[in-house]
């Protein structure tokens, strides 16, 4: 019910919009739908929208260099969250309970608040080039703000907690017997990482990345403050085409491709999750 | 009671264990533990839980280094030799089965780690799978398996290396009374087949007699007795031991009379004296108690035959015998459990097999009866 008021309904609309047409109006598309005494005389569908996003380089560049930021982004959080939740999840309960705190720990500041922090370290003036240039290490500030390596620190930073939980709540029900008997029958600890732990957080890899690979494709604040001018993602060309160029329906159009884009992995997994389950009865 | 497996014989211990301690902090879950296992047999290691018997066997694995002493496996010092490099192979109490792999796949694991040639490999493991009449589930993951099946698996996966000694943990625990007593013996078949040397811990005394060719009991980390489990039911060495295998009726009594060949003892709770036709080793006067199984004990109506029967001429009058009444019976099928209560108020076991069917005449509840033994039943225990 929730789901279809708060879910279902705004789809729709956009869907709906993404098919109009602009018009310098109040609201500003033209209605899909012409009634005439109360009678639906004509459906009035405009696919120009769509052609739209695949006919300019623009949107193409975007939704791949989005693509490309997500999952570069999506593997740095997979190396580094990896060994912190096993970190986590094989140490002794009470430090457990501290270190996740640690995890949840940034989420009680405002999210904004702490990309802003990030140009403070980064800017030509910031921490990091003021400490090189002081120890000798540099002479001239580095370029770190507006570049891609700025986007994917601030992806990864404040997308790693939800990379670490997923894999930590896996990691932690393992049974460790299973890695004693790897180590009796012969196996020596990298083996045994290799062949019975990693199989087995499979589910917790895939949940990790989904949560950080999703969001991360349609990421609006981190690109637009730390990223690149010249490279936009495609969440700033939709606020963009929404806010700035007011053309609603082409906005329309960028956001349900994306959510299309978005859907192939979430079905994937969802289609391997089943398959594993039906595997088990 | 053992079905005493093809006889080990006399050579050099094959596991050593020398005064091996392991401390967890300040709790002492071993202490100083000397034990020789022999190649070929199958050793019980019997206790109750926190016995430290689980860790004994961990060390054995290398899952736990000894705070002091050593073990010999072979002649070969373990304690620097991590559990994956050790020619040593254990059935885990869980089984530990690899969930994500088939059959197949967890009994090669082991032989993968050996980087044996893929022909090798599946020779051996068909080998095996045979041997614990799996093979007709190679290709199952172990959910899709019973657990009397799962048990087979991990049996196998642990013999397929060939190790030189199988360690098992609680090896039947999982499984059903019905499945338990067929497994036991197929676990003695395949042990005889291999000749590969068991050491098996368990809390299950039933097993411990029923697997083992000796065995070890444990109690607060030590060992408190080895032997066969002859040795062990019928010649306990301590009031623990008596307890612990099997049901026992204890007396506590003062010793009497102590002669090499024979004692007497004095105990209260009979009411009587007690003549045991060993010697035993212990200062006069000494508190001392006397064990006897209830199945070594006769019920009757009339007092036993009198002193001086022809067998046993020595007892005098009014020994080995005490008068009671009938508290309790319980009828277990093959036998019947009879509790009697004697004038101290001191309740004695006793078991009486039922082999006529059906008895007119049998005793019953409340009745007056006299309990009695031979001469060379009781043990006296002075600990």
């Amino acid at each position: 019910m929730w789901l279809i008021v708060l879910f279902l309904i705004p789809f729709i609309i956009v869907f709906k919009i993404s098919f109009s047409e602009v018009r310098l109006a109040m609201p500003p598309f033209a209605p899909l739908f012409e009634w005439l005494d109360g009678k639906l005389v004509a459906i009035k569908l405009n696919f120009a929208n769509y052609a739209f996003l695949f006919t300019d380089a623009l949107y193409v560049s975007s939704y791949l260099y989005s693509l490309k930021v997500a999952a570069v982004s999506t593997v740095f959080c997979l190396l580094l969250g990896y060994p912190m939740a096993y970190a986590i999840a094989r140490s002794s309960p009470t430090s457990r309970t501290v270190l996740l705190m640690l995890i949840v720990l940034p989420f009680w500041t405002s999210f904004l608040l702490r990309v802003y922090a990030w140009i403070g370290l980064l800017k030509s003036n910031g921490v990091i080039n003021n400490v090189l240039m002081y120890v000798g290490i540099i002479h001239e500030p580095l370029t770190m703000l507006q570049t891609d390596f700025a986007v994917y620190i601030g992806i990864v930073y404040s997308y790693l907690p939800f990379m670490i939980l997923p894999l930590y709540s896996n990691l932690e029900k393992h049974d460790l017997t299973l890695i004693e008997a790897a180590a009796d029958l012969g196996a020596r600890p990298i083996t045994a990482f290799l062949r019975i732990t990693l199989p087995q957080s499979v589910p917790g890899i895939i949940a990790g990345s989904l949560l950080v690979f999703i969001p991360a494709v349609g990421e609006y604040v981190i690109p637009s403050l730390l990223g690149r001018t010249d490279q936009l993602m495609i969440g700033r060309i939709l606020s963009d085409e929404f806010f700035e160029n007011r053309d609603w329906p082409v906005a329309s159009a960028v956001a349900i491709f994306m959510l299309g884009l978005l859907v192939v992995p979430i079905m994937l997994f969802q289609h391997f999750e089943k398959r594993t389950l039906e595997a088990r009865k | 009671m053992s079905t005493q497996p093809s006889g080990p014989t006399a050579q050099a211990p094959y596991l050593r264990i020398e005064n091996v301690t392991k401390r967890f902090g300040d709790f002492v879950a071993v202490s100083d533990v000397s034990l020789d296992v022999r190649r070929g047999e199958i050793f019980c290691l019997l206790g109750g839980s926190g016995s430290g018997k689980t860790t004994l066997l961990r060390m054995l694995a290398g899952f736990e280094t000894p705070t002091s002493g050593k073990i010999y496996i072979d002649g070969q010092d373990m304690c620097e030799i991590p559990p994956y490099d050790r020619p040593v192979n254990m059935m885990f109490q869980s089984y530990a089965l690899f969930p994500h792999m088939t059959v197949e796949k967890n009994v090669a694991f082991g032989l993968e780690q050996e980087r044996l040639g893929r022909q090798e490999i599946r020779r051996r493991v068909g080998e095996i799978l045979e041997i614990v009449k799996m093979t007709p589930y190679l290709a199952r993951k172990p959910h899709q398996l019973s657990g009397g099946q799962r048990q087979r698996v991990a049996l196998a996966r642990a013999l397929v290396k060939r190790p030189k000694l199988l360690l098992l943990d609680e090896p039947l625990a999982a499984l059903d009374r019905k499945l338990r007593e067929h497994t036991q013996f197929e676990l003695i078949n395949i042990q005889e087949q291999l000749g590969v040397t068991f050491v098996v811990v368990t809390h299950d005394q039933e097993e411990a007699m029923t697997l083992s060719s000796r065995m070890g009991v444990m109690n607060h980390g030590q060992i408190v007795q080895v032997g066969t489990p002859t040795d062990i039911y019928e010649f306990p060495a301590t009031r623990f031991v008596a307890d612990f295998i099997g049901s026992v009726n204890m007396f506590e009594g003062k010793l009497i009379e102590d002669e090499p060949d024979f004692v007497r003892i004095r105990c209260e709770d009979l009411g009587g004296i007690v003549y045991v036709n060993h010697g035993i080793s212990s200062a006069p006067d000494a508190t001392v108690w006397v064990a006897v199984r209830p199945e070594k004990i006769n019920i009757s109506r009339e007092p036993p035959a009198p002193a001086g029967g022809v067998h046993q001429p020595e007892v005098g009058a009014g020994e080995n015998t005490a008068r009671g009444t009938v508290k309790e019976i319980a009828y277990m099928g093959d036998m019947s459990i009879y509790l009697v209560r004697t004038g101290s108020g001191k309740t004695i076991r006793v078991t009486i097999p039922n082999i006529a069917r059906h008895t007119e005449d049998r005793i019953t509840w409340d009745e007056t009866v006299y309990v009695s033994w031979h001469a060379e039943s009781p043990v006296v225990l002075t600990r």
